[in-house]
């Protein structure tokens, strides 16, 4: 495969684009892996990426029902950031940002992540005491890059939004997370399948896992839409589909409920907004940034009921459009482009789980709630290390089925044990 | 939009309801072991399918409602009000 570079750029410029070769390889199943796991998003290919890279691991598959980058890959917001409160989310998701921060040169493929800082508007002194807090932790656990910003600061930044000090909830400052900022999510996804591909990965898509076959506490392989594959080890990265593969193994529970969450872009615009920015009030939630096309690409709150449908209900569009129009006025006369909704694992805290099953080679990767994006590198890394290991990197010891048996529960809202509320 | 039919007020937009959660959930006695509260506080099925759930008619009778709903084509299939004696009471004035 050619490696990407400006050498190549230039050459394969001169002659005609012609020697290009595709990028991964379209193989067929074979009867036995060492690992499989199932799903082809970007947790099941960062996973099988690190499994090679970091333990020698290669005769691996990853099985895709639909095609590679089809899925929550596709229909996400692309905000990355490490601004995390909790004792081993923190950890984790900074060591996520560190990972993002060298990705493109790890991978050899341009991700496109752009650190141009995360922006949290607050509204009320008690809001600046409590960002203060939780950008005081992220400060004392090596995250020098946090800070508050007084008005006049943002209004510089951030030129163009509604400093009105009559607006129902005028803007008093701001939490900047500056390590921050976004990816494109094709370009990580297609990353991800080539680096894999690479070190002997097979992808295997349009590949349905229709069955899991056990021996006791064992399982022994897959039945697919391509035929059995029998395995040592299965990783499970399948997002809200989680429960339905659980069941599929023969168990019933998890603490995992499926939402979905809509996400909105814009016809493209010159350039407007130079950072990620989040608006949290009341019952209002709302995050918007400009991708480097130029449309305005935000979201707001998930539909407030389970779903497993991949299509979103009218009354959030309306919530969001009324946010934007609040957080951004400019953007009234703005057309939308695109408008979709993926399936989302909302867990019981808010928190994932990378973690050993019941069964003895069975390992889950589940409960992404909004955030799996960003997750990415270092879900791939602590979920390739469990699945190598057969025990959890200290970092992701308590992000496991058993924390609240244990009455542990990483909730970094504080909302209880309601799925819906871990927004 | 879902439409519901709510037995107090007639059939109406989901935006004027609340969803509660898993409407199978029993919640065990006061006094019954941990293990039994820890599955019923954070374990689900999380059912692709027909599930029983809780919705509240939060801007309307403000009553608690059983909706059988289908989570993938959210077609519902029954509702009836969430406390069993007024269930009762409905079916004998009807």
């Amino acid at each position: 495969m050619t490696r990407f570079s400006a050498w190549n750029v230039f050459w394969q410029g001169m002659s005609g684009q012609k020697g290009w070769s595709r990028q991964w390889r379209d193989p067929e199943p074979k009867p036995h892996y060492d690992v499989v796991i199932i799903g082809g998003g970007l947790h099941g290919l960062a996973t099988a990426y690190y499994l090679a890279k970091n333990h020698g691991i290669h005769n691996i598959a990853v099985l895709e029902k639909g095609w590679i980058g089809g899925g929550n890959a596709g229909r996400n917001t692309t905000i990355v950031r490490s601004n995390y409160t909790q004792p081993g989310n923190r950890e984790f998701y900074e060591h996520s940002l560190k990972l993002w921060e060298e990705l493109s040169h790890e991978l050899n493929y341009n991700v496109m992540f752009s650190q141009r800082s995360h922006i949290t508007l607050l509204h009320s002194p008690g809001a600046i005491d409590a960002a203060s807090r939780n950008y005081n932790i992220m400060r004392l656990t090596g995250n020098d890059d946090a800070e508050i910003w007084s008005l006049e600061r943002l209004k510089e930044a951030a030129p163009h939004l509604n400093y009105d000090a009559t607006a129902r909830f005028p803007i008093m400052g701001a939490a900047v997370h500056k390590r921050a900022g976004t990816a494109r999510h094709d370009a990580v996804i297609w990353g991800y399948a080539r680096a894999a591909d690479q070190l002997g990965i097979d992808i295997i898509q349009n590949c349905e896992v229709t069955g899991i076959t056990r021996d006791g506490s064992r399982v022994t392989g897959v039945e697919t839409s391509r035929g059995r594959i029998s395995t040592y080890k299965l990783g499970l990265a399948v997002a809200g589909s989680s429960s339905r593969l659980w069941s599929l193994a023969g168990m019933r529970h998890l603490p995992i409920e499926s939402h979905k969450l809509q996400a909105f872009v814009s016809e493209p615009l010159k350039p407007l907004l130079d950072q990620v920015v989040v608006f949290g009030m009341g019952g209002a939630h709302f995050y918007i940034s400009q991708s480097d096309k130029g449309g305005m690409v935000f979201g707001g709150d998930l539909d407030w009921y389970k779903s497993y449908a991949q299509k979103g209900n009218l009354p959030i569009v309306q919530d969001v459009a009324e946010a934007a129009m609040s957080v951004l006025p400019c953007l009234g006369r703005v057309r939308l482009l695109r408008h979709w909704s993926g399936v989302v694992d909302m867990s019981m805290d808010g928190s994932h789980f990378i973690s050993k099953t019941p069964l003895d080679n069975l390992y889950l990767n589940a409960g992404w709630n909004y955030g799996g994006f960003k997750a990415t590198p270092a879900s791939g890394t602590y979920f390739a290390d469990l699945i190598a290991n057969d025990r959890p990197h200290r970092v992701v010891a308590n992000h496991d089925l058993k924390r609240f048996e244990r009455g542990i529960q990483l909730d970094e809202r504080g909302a209880g044990p309601d799925p819906k509320l871990h927004g | 939009m879902i439409r519901i039919p709510c037995p107090f007020c007639g059939t109406r937009d989901h935006s004027e309801f609340s969803y509660g959660g898993d409407g199978s959930i029993k919640y065990p006695a006061l006094d019954a072991p941990m293990e039994d509260w820890h599955d019923a506080v954070f374990q689900r099925e999380n059912i692709c399918g027909r599930q029983v759930e809780t919705w509240h008619h939060v801007n309307g009778c403000r009553m608690w409602l059983l909706v059988e709903r289908d989570t993938m084509t959210h077609e519902i299939h029954s509702v009836r009000p969430a406390h069993p004696d007024m269930a009762q009471a409905l079916e004998v004035t009807a």
